[in-house]
């Protein structure tokens, strides 16, 4: 029991990605399968809701800002949501248009880390 | 029994966050080192490699328009002072990961798994991270019945550089999961503050690569 295709065996679940078929990827995002003239979303990219869903939501969209009340990267919405990568990325891109959520780019992402965040990280993990 | 996302915690600023990437072959216990040492139990993402990705000398069998899709586990752990590290273990048996730019991009490095059974399954993943001048470190899981491998024979059969550390490890035991991602963030250390100390100052100098192509 380790890697990839054991696991939903294991959790006696269907493969949840397929769930609804493929129309729902569809529907949800509108027909778009990656985000309009932007760079697609790093997984570790942190989205923060900026306010509460308002009325008229779309579902997903809803349950974004729902759960983005702290910061949460793409993949994990992507799991708590069963919805690829890619899907999350339109959804989030929609969301940044309307100003309902931030991005933050991952640290890491700009330049090699610095010592102090590698120290800050040894500590850490030796303290957990 | 879905996984739910954590309850807020009351400070919302948002913390500065690390990829780390745990290749190796399929069934090395990428998921099990992930499962180890996560706060959370791991999750499953899925993405795309976009014909992009794939390279064009790639066509057997391959449509020019197909995509791939990948499937990954992570796992996270918060650290103190807003600081999250995020462990993807990588495709194990999908053919096109190592094609993929987009997973090393950001990464603060690498953890190649191995089996001692099955050395060449990690050929790939070492491939990866040198040809992305990604750090990594190697970390050969201790399966039981596996002879203790000396680790100058394993870097002699992987053919890598003397300075990446090389670790005996047991993916199932959390202390020995951490021990593995302190190994690679002190290699990352080692390698961040060489030419600092070498010039004796400037940050900015340490983040050019070691090697330095002088500019034409």
């Amino acid at each position: 029991m380790s890697d990839g295709d054991s696991s939903d065996k294991d959790r006696g679940a269907p493969r949840r990605w397929a769930e609804g078929g493929p129309e729902r990827l569809y529907v949800v995002t509108g027909g778009r399968n990656r985000p309009a003239e932007r760079v697609a979303l790093d997984l570790v990219a942190l989205i923060v809701a900026r306010g509460a869903p308002g009325p008229g939501a779309h579902p997903e969209q809803a349950a974004i800002l729902r759960m983005c009340t702290n910061p949460l990267s793409v993949a994990e919405i992507s799991a708590y949501l069963s919805l690829p990568a890619s899907m999350v990325s339109v959804l989030v891109g929609d969301l940044i248009d309307g100003g309902q959520v931030e991005v933050r780019a991952p640290a890491s992402a700009a330049a090699l880390p610095q010592a102090a965040v590698l120290e800050a990280v040894i500590d850490g993990l030796s303290r957990i | 029994m879905d996984p739910q996302p954590p309850e807020p915690a009351p400070d919302a600023a948002a913390p500065l966050v690390i990829k780390i990437l745990i290749a190796g072959g399929f069934g090395v216990g990428k998921t099990t080192l992930v499962g180890a040492v996560s706060d959370i139990q791991p999750l499953r993402t899925e993405a795309r490699l976009s014909d992009r990705s794939l390279g064009v000398d790639d066509t057997s069998g391959v449509d020019q328009k197909s995509t791939t899709t990948v499937a990954m586990d992570f796992g996270r752990i918060t650290l103190h002072d807003g600081l999250v590290l995020y462990l993807f273990g990588t495709p194990g048996q999908e053919r096109f990961w190592f094609m993929w730019d987009e997973l090393a991009s950001g990464a603060l490095g690498g953890v190649v798994l191995v089996d001692t059974r099955r050395l060449e399954e990690c050929f790939p993943a070492i491939d990866y991270f040198e040809r992305r001048r990604l750090p990594f470190i190697v970390a050969v899981n201790g399966f039981d019945g596996a002879a203790a491998h000396d680790a100058e024979k394993i870097r002699v059969a992987l053919d890598i550089a003397p300075d990446i550390p090389i670790v005996q490890c047991d993916v199932r035991e959390r202390s020995s999961g951490k021990h593995v991602l302190v190994t690679l963030v002190e290699h990352v250390l080692t390698l961040t503050t060489k030419p600092r100390r070498a010039t004796g100052r400037s940050a900015v100098l340490a983040t050019g690569r070691s090697g330095g192509c002088s500019p034409p």
